[in-house]
């Protein structure tokens, strides 16, 4: 644990003082330090205005959505018992798609508020699509995870037609929608990291607290009962909990496939079997994969970007099908 | 009900065996479509082309263009699709030419097999392509001379604009934004190529892009500071001059500073027909407005 959060750390330095624009890692160093000791700073205004203003919210960005991503994969693989299932999986996508859809058709301006109406629609969109997979797949168990997962390929199937109708209706909205679905962080602030954090966190704690509850639920419904658990209760938190992660950080980002599948099972081929190491190495895990294939992005045909769903996709896959064959056993 | 129902293929199959035995009506013999006379019924399904088309003197002939043919306010705008056309949709019309810009979908091959002449011209990567694009239209449709009247004023009135705008001892840098995420064009379009008359240096030239739209980075946006930005994403995307000077860390860009963000008119600025002048013009005006002394 003590080194996952040391590799973090030296992630996100070594993502603020590279980027596009060629500050010079040196200068950057100066810079921090300035802001630490009150000295004089390496860096002019502009340097240090797409430091603070760009680069930094970005990879802090990138840490929180890849984070928020991983462990709510972790926390769905857990209440299904399935290592396939993913954080899109009860309609969080289609919902998003849908409402992100519907705002630029109906939106009246480019801003209102403090947020544009693309984030805030995908948020309210991707709830809805795993609140209403929750509504109609809930059995009188609580919620048996086969309708639960089946109605949320209902939903989800549903919400997507609607979605390519709409745009179908009108053909204005497939270029931004288009753009926001590819997911990516080349135009966020401050600002998305502030409208993210008041979902994140709470998400964040709940899913740490329930780490042990998901032990128990891998034993069985019977068994969980047995120990005093009530299964229903702790699926409907816990899905809660990272259904909001899911659509805090798809709000921000669009869609990042990849993260929420494959970094819970790089922690548990690597660190064991147990949610209560699975869901904060994930949470790390996940915060240091999506800085590093963020940076890859904005890095290499600078100053050019590489869309980041290709990045996470281009790194992820090989090296989880490198650890996956040396770790053969180890999954069931 | 039930003991009927053997007796269902049987019919249906009598029936498919009819199919073919109808008599018909000869085909009307249309004329073959010679340069001369040029097509009579024209679906235009790629925007540029339409404004061609109506430009050149043809627009009588079209008998309808796609939903997104939203100029000139005339052409008999249809729900015709161009990205995802439908050949049967297009026959309704009873065109003798159909244009698009992609032969999407297997297309020209559909409208073949009715006897349909399709003409495919796909997005101009260059100037002389746009012009060569609306020479072909003029031959198609018995207009050559019209819209070689077309090609030689815009070749002219370019020159004359290009001549007549400021260009300062230091190249100004531009940024042509297409998208909220940062999208442009490099000098290799036919965008491009169009501020390359003015002598603007194009600060999306050192991305790598193997198709001429590269997306740039935020960070190399702010450091690289163009003097001017030029908005192509006004209609489709909500984007003005505040929007831009919202975004972080664009307030200290030297066009958002000095008020040298323009506005274009999406369609004006991504269509490669007759309107590029009015493209054309407006980079013209910002130049000229940006330009160390101008106003």
């Amino acid at each position: 644990m003590a080194a996952a959060v040391l590799a973090l750390c030296v992630v996100l330095v070594a993502a603020i003082c590279v980027g596009a624009a060629d500050l010079g890692w040196d200068r950057v160093l100066g810079e921090l330090w300035a802001q630490v000791s009150g000295t004089t700073s390496p860096l002019d205004q502009r340097e240090a205005d797409i430091l603070w203003q760009l680069r930094v919210p970005r990879v802090v960005l990138a840490g929180l959505v890849g984070a928020a991503l991983a462990v709510a994969g972790a926390a769905y693989q857990g209440v299904f018992r399935n290592p396939l299932a993913d954080p899109y999986l009860l309609g969080a996508a289609a919902g998003a798609g849908l409402g992100a859809t519907v705002a630029v058709v109906l939106a009246p301006a480019a801003r209102t508020w403090i947020i544009g109406p693309i984030p805030l629609a995908a948020f309210v969109g991707a709830l809805a699509g795993v609140g209403l997979t929750w509504v109609l797949g809930r059995s009188a168990s609580g919620a048996g995870t086969a309708i639960l997962l089946l109605s949320g390929v209902a939903v989800a199937a549903f919400l997507t037609a609607v979605q390519t109708f709409v745009q179908q209706l009108d053909t204005n909205t497939i270029k931004q929608v288009y753009t926001w679905m590819l997911g990516g962080l080349n135009t966020s602030g401050w600002q998305d990291v502030l409208i993210t954090l008041p979902y994140l966190v709470p998400s964040v704690i709940v899913l740490c607290l329930c780490a042990r509850l998901l032990d128990v639920l891998a034993l069985g419904d019977d068994e969980a009962l047995s120990l005093g658990v009530r299964p229903g209760r702790v699926r409907l938190a816990v899905l809660g909990a990272a259904s909001l992660a899911t659509a805090a950080a798809v709000s921000v980002s669009g869609l990042i496939g990849f993260v929420g599948i494959v970094v819970p099972h790089l922690v548990r081929l690597l660190g064991g079997a147990s949610y209560r190491v699975i869901v904060p190495l994930s949470l790390i895990g996940g915060g240091i994969f999506l800085v590093v294939a963020d940076e890859i992005g904005r890095t290499v045909i600078a100053p050019a970007e590489l869309p980041l769903g290709v990045i996470t996709a281009f790194t992820g896959a090989p090296f989880f099908v490198l650890v996956l064959r040396r770790n053969r056993g180890k999954l069931r | 009900m039930t003991r009927a129902r053997p007796a269902l293929p049987v019919v249906l199959l009598s029936l498919l065996a009819l199919v073919g035995c109808a008599g018909r009506e000869p085909a009307p013999a249309t004329a073959p479509t010679s340069a001369a006379a040029g097509a009579q019924r024209i679906v235009s399904l790629s925007p540029a082309s339409t404004e061609t088309l109506f430009a050149i003197g043809a627009g009588a002939q079209v008998v309808a263009v796609d939903d997104q043919s939203t100029y000139p306010p005339n052409a008999p705008k249809t729900a015709l699709s161009g990205l995802t056309p439908s050949a049967e949709a297009i026959a309704a019309y009873k065109p003798d030419l159909v244009v698009a810009s992609a032969d999407t979908g297997g297309l020209v091959g559909a409208l073949g097999k009715l006897g349909i002449k399709a003409m495919v011209l796909p997005s101009a990567n260059t100037l002389d392509e746009a012009y060569g694009q609306m020479s072909a239209l003029g031959k198609e449709t018995g207009h050559a001379p019209d819209a070689d009247r077309l090609v030689g004023s815009i070749k002219t009135e370019l020159a004359a604009l290009a001549a007549a705008t400021p260009k300062p001892a230091t190249p100004l840098s531009y940024y042509h934004e297409l998208s909220q995420d940062f999208y442009s064009v490099n000098s290799h379009t036919f965008v491009g190529q169009v501020y390359g008359l003015f002598g603007l240096v194009n600060v999306a030239d050192s991305a790598p892009s193997s198709s001429g739209y590269p997306q740039l980075s935020a960070e190399a946006l702010v450091k690289a500071d163009p003097r001017l930005i030029f908005l192509a994403d006004t209609k489709c995307c909500k984007q003005d001059a505040a929007a831009v000077a919202a975004r972080p860390g664009w307030a200290a860009i030297s066009a958002v500073k000095n008020g040298n963000v323009v506005a274009l008119d999406d369609d004006v600025a991504s269509r490669w027909g007759p309107r590029l002048l009015d493209f054309a013009k407006a980079v013209a005006a910002a130049v000229t407005k940006a330009a160390p002394g101008g106003r």
